[in-house]
């Protein structure tokens, strides 16, 4: 069972990939975006772990979630911010309020969530998105935490091909081909540090 | 209806029916104001529906920021709906994200419209009183007026 602390360090590690890899991020951005995607989610995390530890009261993973993605929806300023919110806000309401929930019951919020996100977008996978990375990812989290980080990693490597058809990129038509996508790069950045933090605490 | 009268706050006001809001969202502070300066002018000669622009971050840099645009939506909102009206990627985002959550006022919804053509059909229609379904038609017919 997880319990708030874990999404915590979740949040935490994730927060800290963001930072690590801000540059690398923005890089992505540069040619096909509008080359502030590093700086952004950093500014977003940051903002997160500053409410969460500002909310010791967020007691309930479901309650940890909601606060940090109300948290990017409010201080990122860009695209990913009401995208990466409403992941988070709707995975965490899908939790409830219990303190602590199975790997079962995550996978299943974060289905939740993922599917928001391509609602709010209206995204499908193939368009170059986060969701090609989030996708493939939350299958696999049937598998393991380790094969959901891996996934997304490779589906994020599987947006170079494509061609946008969502958000700033799509207005490059065929000139975003061969590019990686920033949004699901750091999107495999999110279920990789959920890895991390489950293989730390023991998990498969 | 008539004058120049400030519409007072709150449903079915001694100012007359309540008006429906607006609430231009741009990436750019200078966009959202002078698109709301331009919609006023141009609806101007009567009672002029509530609007407020909602550009640009926090900070005052390029992008969005659900706090202007919440406190924009509560600003115009005289309990006749509020529309919005925003112009690109992360501003659709924004507002649509935060319709989900219900933190916009009670009956808000999204334009589909034209930024600056939606947003002066949709004050020049709101202006006259007309009801939510009104405006939106309005401010989306400006999609059908071709220019060559």
């Amino acid at each position: 069972m997880r319990d708030a602390e874990f999404f915590r360090r979740w949040m935490a590690a994730a927060a800290a990939a963001v930072e690590r890899e801000a540059d690398r991020l923005t890089e992505l951005d540069s040619p096909i975006g509008d080359a502030d995607h590093g700086s952004n989610l950093l500014r977003g995390f940051t903002a997160v772990l500053a409410a969460l530890e500002a909310e010791p009261s967020a007691a309930a993973p479901g309650a940890v979630l909601q606060l940090a993605g109300r948290t990017l929806i409010s201080t990122v300023g860009g695209a990913s911010g009401p995208l990466y919110g409403t992941l988070l806000r709707r995975t965490g309401k899908a939790l409830g309020e219990s303190a602590e929930v199975s790997d079962a019951e995550l996978r299943e919020a974060l289905s939740e969530g993922v599917g928001a996100v391509a609602q709010l977008g209206g995204a499908a996978p193939g368009d170059k998105t986060m969701l090609d990375a989030l996708v493939p990812g939350v299958a696999a989290l049937g598998t393991s935490y380790r094969a959901a980080g891996s996934a997304a990693e490779n589906g994020a490597l599987a947006t170079v091909p494509m061609q946008a058809r969502k958000g700033r990129a799509s207005y490059l038509g065929e000139r975003s081909i061969g590019y990686q996508d920033p949004g699901a790069t750091s999107s495999a950045l999110l279920l990789g540090a959920l890895a991390d933090v489950a293989e730390s605490a023991g998990a498969r | 209806m008539t004058g120049e009268q400030v519409v007072a706050p709150g449903p079915g006001s001694a100012a007359g029916p309540a008006l429906v809001g607006i609430v231009l969202v741009s990436h750019s502070a200078r966009v959202a104001e002078a698109v709301a300066d331009l919609a006023r002018e141009l609806a101007a000669g009567g009672t002029v529906a509530p609007v407020a622009a909602a550009g640009g971050t926090a900070v005052g840099g390029l992008g969005t920021s659900a706090e202007r645009i919440v406190a924009a939506a509560r600003a115009v909102d005289r309990g006749a709906g509020v529309a919005l009206l925003a112009d690109l990627g992360s501003s659709v985002l924004t507002v649509k994200a935060l319709l989900m959550e219900d933190e916009l006022p009670p009956g808000s919804w999204l334009l589909d419209a034209p930024f600056v053509e939606g947003a002066v059909a949709a004050v020049v229609t709101a202006s006259t009183g007309a009801p939510p379904a009104e405006v939106a038609a309005s401010a989306a017919d400006a999609y059908t007026y071709r220019k060559t």
